[in-house]
């Protein structure tokens, strides 16, 4: 029967409430993808950071007072991106049947800007989409529930063509692994290929980018932080920095 | 870091996350909710139509109230991402032998499923279930109580057709005292920040709702050709005539010409605003609440609801089973 609100059967009085501290609404879950990564025992100690704490691992310049450092200014992004489409158009002798497609959600911004250039050179428009793999992942049950981005599979389908999947980092490859399945459920590509910006090592899978903007040796705990105007509002850059310890 | 579980402590119960009420919902939830029921109606469309992301998990269907559309599409959601699911009907299992609710629901529970789907016909059955179980439960409708899903795609079917729901007037009109449709409906729509009126014959509307009403700032009204113009969405809930015990209104003919969605009135609806849409959470009692007119109109969403049902549904399973649960140690 209905009844006065204060009448209602008030389940959060005693009821378990669905979680709100949960990443329910962090619709980029960019976040976890840097922070939540396993940290190996082989892998340096975090270290407190202080201007004079070496840079752990690499042979990057020292970090900056602010503990993080840019590798790839916006200048360099724009570098990288061109190189990569012109390696794809390369690679696939011209731009037939390449169907671009991001996962995001930066690697959509990525996929725009590459098929971008890469419809200037070939004086044609690239298709270019979005695919969603967050049903796809290995990790679902070990992070607060991810809600699924859009998925845009441009027109022609994907059957026989050359998919290329774009993302920002490629890390542990799991990502990549779950978009081959996503792929899979979405038709049969001829070939898959793989362009990122930044491949920063540390593998936990059999998988391989074929075209990287920027190779970035890491430790471990160091965060990769992928900046992009469309998505992010601020200048494209890409920084490191020393990571939580967790 | 959390140690090993100790022998003397007790052992910690985990949290489970329901959806008992829409009340557990606040916007961002239900913003969620809809978000990703919209990209699992386009997983829909898809030839192979089946996502892994619960591969594993048990969804056990327990319904002691007879339903269609509510049980196969919860049933359809469940195998559309890979859940095993199982349906067990109040008729023919052992509540028919004289079971306790409770002992049905622990037999089942000790098979070790996920999640429990509870249609009962007692009010706050899903609520005590979910204390009485180490599994998420999903209330398909209790009593007169709530039915939260059913809530869920109706609004996110409004919204497909009509946008944002911010400020935008439904109209729900009909048997307020039994339906727990309503309940929910007013729940999540005022929580989208609609403005929502509620039409109903006095002997139709339970007491003390005016209360509600002042508190909650949604409207109450016994005249239907009244608000009807202002109508951007006006939901026909059925006539319930299993919970009725009769005397609540002379007789149905009475009930179609004071608040049954006629031809007449669907001409003025039509022409007050052409871009109104008309919901009813099924299934219908044609010629009492509604005309065959209405029912099939191309401004009605009925068919588009039924559709919306099994998007919505994957849309709660996944959110309710695919992370961890809180305070959980993964």
């Amino acid at each position: 029967m209905l009844a006065p609100r204060d009448r209602v059967i008030r389940h959060e009085d005693y009821a378990l409430r669905w979680s709100r501290s949960t990443s329910f609404n962090d619709l980029s879950c960019e976040a976890g993808k840097e922070v939540l990564a396993p940290v190996r025992p082989d892998s340096a100690v975090p270290r407190p950071v202080d201007a004079s704490s070496k840079a752990p691992v690499t042979d990057l310049p020292a970090p900056s007072a602010d503990s993080s450092r840019t590798v790839l200014s916006a200048s360099d992004v724009s570098r990288a991106l061109r190189r990569v489409a012109h390696e794809i158009l390369e690679h696939n002798k011209g731009g037939a049947d390449l169907v671009v497609l991001g996962i995001p959600s930066r690697g959509v911004a990525l996929a725009k800007r590459l098929a971008a250039v890469m419809e200037s050179v070939e004086g044609r428009p690239v298709p270019v989409g979005a695919l969603d793999v967050t049903m796809h992942r290995d990790d679902l049950r070990r992070q607060p529930t991810r809600s699924p981005m859009h998925t845009d599979i441009p027109e022609p389908g994907i059957d026989d063509k050359v998919v290329v999947l774009v993302d920002d980092v490629l890390y542990s490859g799991r990502t990549v692994r779950a978009a081959l399945d996503a792929l899979s459920d979405l038709g049969r590509p001829r070939a898959v290929r793989l362009a990122v910006l930044v491949d920063r090592g540390h593998r936990e899978l059999p998988i391989r980018a074929d075209h990287v903007g920027k190779n970035l040796p890491t430790s471990g705990t160091e965060r990769v932080a992928v900046r992009l105007l469309e998505h992010d509002g601020v200048e494209d850059q890409v920084t490191i920095s020393a990571g939580e310890s967790r | 870091m959390t140690t090993s579980p100790h022998l003397l402590a007790p052992p910690a119960r985990r949290v489970r996350r329901h959806l008992l009420s829409s009340a557990d919902l606040d916007r961002a939830q239900v913003r969620a909710i809809l978000d990703t029921a919209a990209e699992m109606h386009g997983v829909q469309q898809r030839e192979v139509k089946k996502l892994p992301t619960l591969r594993g998990r048990t969804v056990v269907n327990l319904f002691f109230e007879d339903s269609t559309r509510t049980r196969s599409s919860f049933e359809i959601a469940g195998k559309w991402l890979s859940a095993d699911v199982i349906n067990i009907s109040g008729k023919g299992s052992s509540t028919s032998k004289g079971e306790s609710l409770r002992d049905t629901v622990l037999t089942v529970a000790a098979m070790g499923v996920d999640a429990l789907v509870i249609r009962h016909h007692a009010s706050g059955a899903a609520h005590q279930v979910s204390q009485w179980v180490d599994a998420h439960v999903v209330n398909a409708g209790d009593g007169t109580h709530e039915h939260p899903t059913q809530a869920l795609l109706d609004a996110y079917t409004m919204e497909r057709r009509l946008g944002d729901l911010q400020d935008r007037h439904v109209v729900i009109v009909g048997d307020l005292t039994h339906s727990r449709v309503v309940r929910s409906n007013l729940i999540t729509l005022r929580t989208l920040g609609a403005r929502v009126t509620l039409v109903a014959p006095p002997t139709l509307m339970p007491s003390g709702i005016g209360a509600w009403a002042a508190a909650d700032g949604f409207e109450l009204s016994h005249d239907f050709d009244a608000v009807l113009p202002t109508a951007d969405a006006v939901m026909m809930l059925r006539v319930q005539r299993e919970r009725m015990s009769g005397g609540f209104f002379p007789t149905p003919r009475e009930y179609t010409v004071g608040y049954g969605l006629t031809r007449p009135r669907l001409d003025a609806l039509m022409s007050a605003n052409a871009d109104a849409v008309i919901c009813h959470p099924g299934p219908m009692n044609r010629g009492l609440e509604i005309s065959p007119d209405a029912a099939d109109a191309a401004s009605s969403l009925v068919l588009d609801q039924v559709s919306a049902g099994v998007a919505v549904r994957m849309s709660v399973l996944y959110h309710l089973l695919a992370g961890n649960d809180e305070g959980e140690d993964s």
